[in-house]
């Protein structure tokens, strides 16, 4: 779903403007600072290119919008700036698999 | 843009191919030695090697290798069967005859060994490559091209860029009165609205939400989404945010209709690709990887094959050439030599996603005409086929 005006520059793209969550554009540092259309961000570890943060507070239960599509459920609560992954976020379908940590 | 002519090998049905490939046929793997022998002496012309490891009888393996040995990019088909399996190596062969290719099939048990079938199987091969080296290409219009969409080992960056990417040279596609297949019902559960939203009749829009509901049921007896761990390493956190990505593949088309495994669309326009077995569940896994996928595309007639890919796939396919569309720039940087399209240039602001879907379009045609992809240039030639059913489309599914 892409978007054909990304800046090399910005660190964080929301896809749709009903979106809670944005993407990184570069890679975000733990303790990173990030202002996303007036919201303060505070990233609380490190996020890889082309992964989640919360773009607002998410209340745990809240369903999880990118690019305008629900995508899953928030399992607790997440803070502006927070990484959005498989550590506080379930399917709405089916669970996914990850491998166990070594 | 201006388009650039076509140009293919003639079929007596009609088709035309992009390739002039011959196939080397095992139909069970007692015969797969013998038969990858005979395809390896042979590893630098297009002689490819394709088939089926069971010995009991599968409908679906059996009309598989039939579209398969029938493609317009094969020349010609050898059948290698040991003698006693299941699989029904005549119809086959009858089949393929029909169609006026040159077809042999070859016996172990009754050739006498490993050692004489293969000296068979190479003698006549050898003799097959020199006749249809002389066949000539000959014009080929666009709409007359099938090609077919993947996406795998995806990431986060798969969605964003290589797949919306291809979903522009979809559009390009379609616009053009070319044949556009993309797939995997499993891997759009969750966009099953939307998806529906873009149905030709209301008819076809509730079709397409049955198929991923028998798809999201399927998994959910399984146990497991179309979902590798990688995936989520790559920041993908759901089936539905991957679903997302994947669905991005299909572009803004109208969706013309639905197919299943070895139905080629009837004619132009976009069509999904259903490849999640009909009824309970048994045989396992909808499709093990992602060339049990390719293969199905192929069989419904996918001149060529685009797969996006974001953690770094490298397999390409036997008969119909894979290209390769890389979704994030770091894995470009590493990988560069298996890919096709650095899409990671749109996420780094190199390029635009109009114009990398553009350059996928400029290549798909100049592939068809003959270019060889990255993958091709490796050999990269895998395949597999393995156990499913399905039940015949409902009549909502195909363009009236």
């Amino acid at each position: 779903m892409g978007n054909s005006d990304l800046a090399p520059s910005r660190a964080l793209l929301k896809l749709a403007p009903q979106d809670n969550v944005a993407i990184a554009l570069r890679p975000l540092h733990a303790g990173e600072r990030l202002d996303l259309d007036g919201v303060a961000l505070v990233v609380d570890r490190a996020v890889a290119i082309g992964h989640k943060v919360a773009a607002q507070a998410i209340p745990p239960g809240a369903t999880i919008v990118k690019y305008n599509c629900p995508i899953g459920l928030a399992t607790a609560a997440i803070a502006p700036g927070h990484y959005v992954h498989v550590h506080n976020v379930k399917s709405g379908y089916l669970p996914t698999y990850v491998l166990p940590t070594p | 843009m201006t388009l650039p002519s076509l140009s293919g090998y003639a079929r007596a049905d009609g088709r035309k191919g992009i390739r002039n490939v011959v196939v080397v046929v095992y139909l069970v793997e007692c015969a797969h030695h013998v038969a990858r022998e005979i395809a390896e002496s042979f590893r630098d012309s297009d002689v490819h090697l394709v088939g089926f490891p069971g010995c009991y009888p599968n409908a679906y393996a059996r009309e598989m290798l039939e579209r398969l040995c029938t493609h317009p990019n094969v020349g010609a088909a050898l059948l290698v069967s040991l003698g006693c399996e299941g699989f029904d190596r005549h119809g086959l062969r009858s089949a393929v005859a029909a169609s006026g290719r040159p077809v042999q099939a070859l016996g172990i048990q009754d050739t006498g060994g490993t050692r004489k079938t293969i000296e068979a199987g190479r003698d006549w091969v050898e003799a097959m490559l020199a006749e249809i080296a002389t066949q000539a290409r000959e014009p080929m219009a666009l709409s007359e091209l099938v090609v077919g969409t993947i996406c795998g080992g995806s990431d986060a960056t798969s969605g964003l860029t290589a797949n919306p990417a291809m979903g522009v040279a979809f559009d390009l596609l379609v616009k053009a009165g070319g044949t556009a297949i993309f797939e995997e019902t499993g891997e759009l559960i969750g966009m099953e609205h939307l998806m529906a939203e873009r149905a030709a009749t209301p008819e076809l829009g509730t079709a397409l939400k049955q198929c991923v509901a028998k798809a999201a049921a399927y998994y959910a007896t399984l146990g497991y989404a179309s979902f590798a761990p990688g995936n989520a390493e790559g920041g993908l956190t759901t089936i539905e945010e991957k679903s997302l990505g994947a669905y991005a593949k299909s572009g803004q088309s109208r969706i013309a209709g639905i197919v299943k495994p070895g139905i080629a669309p009837p004619r132009g326009g976009l069509y999904l690709l259903d490849v999640v077995p009909d009824g309970e569940v048994r045989f396992g896994f909808p499709n093990i990887n992602d060339n049990a996928e390719i293969a199905e595309l192929i069989a419904c007639g996918a001149h060529v094959i685009l797969f996006s890919t974001g953690r770094g796939s490298v397999v390409g396919s036997a008969i119909s050439p894979v290209i390769k569309v890389c979704a994030n720039p770091d894995t470009y940087r590493r990988m560069a030599d298996d890919m096709d399209v650095d899409a990671g240039s749109i996420l780094e602001g190199r390029a635009t996603l109009p114009e990398v879907g553009r350059e996928v379009f400029a290549l798909t045609l100049a592939v068809a005409n003959g270019a060889a992809t990255r993958s091709e240039a490796l050999r990269h030639r895998e395949f597999i086929l393995t156990y499913k059913r399905f039940e015949a489309l409902g009549p909502a599914c195909l363009p009236m």
